[in-house]
């Protein structure tokens, strides 16, 4: 399963209506940070294929009302959505290592 | 057993993997984070064969040029480094563990914090320490930047664009800063320059409301409305976890001499982690060259006995 591309009309349905925990990447084009993360996005997505849950991508340009909805002043950020709540949010760059870890936690 | 683990991958550690497998070093990186510093700029315009190139574009260059070398590279944090014999353990934040006949330390620096209490608790949510990647969720809003050098002019610059009002607080009277920038900023008529001044106090529950700025001489308080705080006052070295193994100097960078070696035979540093002078992308890249080389012809020695 590869990413999820959010927007602020499906945010709703893929990630509060989720059934699995959900992992968002607030990211956008301009950021050069948010730009390195995307491969590592793209390689979490890959080892978690299979697994009960889901990552997303939501660029804040596309996006805007659900970003500012949710405060994101600076990004990267990472939240993880259980159940249509926040459980676990992140800001700047992170490790593979360490998203891997937060979200192990959140799904066992 | 690894002929070479580097420990960072920024431009140094990137240049210095690139050297080492092509000598035919069994070589691997272990990096926090991919590009250093570099892909925080929006423009690099001083790296030579570039006119212009985003930072992260010209990172994302060189960590696809190591990957296809065939280095082994990983995305997690070495925390321990110990020296057995003539061999290395390398530890990372998950307790795996690594072994190597040579060290390149290369993990640069990082900003560099106001100090203050409440620092942490805004960061992501009123404090930056990116302009070019926050600058955006500030429009119409006022925002403060601190700092005097070129990475403070610059995200005052960029910000002017977004914000209704920037306060550029700066604790000395002259500018760090190239003339050329600091000339554009006192151009823009929503950029007030504070000078001599430096950050007290952040106000707020939530949300930033404010700064009190006092002067550094007479200690004369002002209060500033912002919703934004860009911190541009420097980096610093986090250099803890080598500081039993290597020699550091009162700045915590890592000492060493022209070939990059360190008090250390078998531990060798480059970029913006050591006293090397002048933090560049392209002099970080060159460091991380030498410090390569100079591995190399170490583990020579070292096999040869």
């Amino acid at each position: 399963m590869a990413e999820v591309i959010l927007n602020d009309q499906n945010f709703e349905n893929e990630v509060l209506k989720s059934d699995v925990p959900v992992l968002v990447d607030f990211w956008a084009p301009w950021c050069g940070p948010c730009k390195m993360m995307g491969p590592i996005i793209d390689e979490i997505a890959k080892k978690f294929e299979g697994k009960a849950v889901k990552i997303a991508k939501l660029n804040v340009d596309d996006a805007a009302s659900t970003a500012e909805k949710y405060n994101v002043m600076s990004i990267p950020t990472f939240k993880i959505f259980k159940s249509g709540e926040i459980v676990d949010e992140f800001v700047g760059v992170q490790s593979e290592e360490e998203i891997i870890n937060k979200l192990e936690k959140i799904i066992s | 057993m690894y002929d070479l683990i580097v420990v960072g991958g920024g431009p140094a550690g990137l240049t210095a993997a690139i050297y080492a497998a092509r000598r035919a070093m069994k070589t691997l990186i272990l990096a926090k984070e991919f590009g250093g510093q570099a892909v925080y700029a929006s423009k690099v315009e001083n790296f030579p064969g570039f006119d212009l190139i985003p930072g992260y574009e010209l990172m994302e260059k060189m960590k696809a040029q190591v990957e296809r070398l065939g280095v082994e590279v990983k995305n997690i944090e070495a925390t321990e480094i110990k020296k057995e014999d003539d061999i290395f353990f390398v530890r990372d934040k998950d307790n795996g563990a690594y072994e190597g006949k040579t060290i390149i330390l290369s993990f640069g620096a990082v900003p560099r914090k106001l100090g203050l209490p409440n620092e942490d608790k805004f960061k992501g949510n009123g404090i930056s320490y990116c302009a070019t990647c926050d600058a955006p969720f500030f429009k119409n809003k006022n925002v403060a930047v601190i700092g005097g050098g070129n990475a403070a002019l610059d995200a005052a610059l960029l910000l002017a664009k977004f914000a209704k009002q920037v306060y550029l607080v700066h604790r000395r009277e002259e500018f760090k800063a190239e003339e050329v920038r600091v000339n554009d900023a006192k151009k823009l008529q929503n950029i007030e320059m504070i000078l001599s001044s430096e950050v007290k106090e952040i106000k707020g529950e939530k949300n930033i409301v404010g700064i009190v700025v006092g002067k550094v001489d007479s200690g004369e308080t002002r209060e500033l409305e912002v919703n934004g705080i860009f911190v541009e006052i420097g980096h610093i070295v986090e250099s803890e976890f080598v500081s039993k193994i290597v020699e550091l100097d009162e700045r915590r960078q890592i000492i060493v001499n022209e070939k990059n070696e360190t008090n250390v035979s078998g531990v060798f540093a480059a970029g913006d982690a050591t006293t090397v002078p002048y933090k560049q992308i392209v002099i970080a890249a060159g460091e991380g060259a030498k410090a390569a080389l100079t591995a190399y012809s170490y583990l020579q020695k070292v096999n040869s006995k």
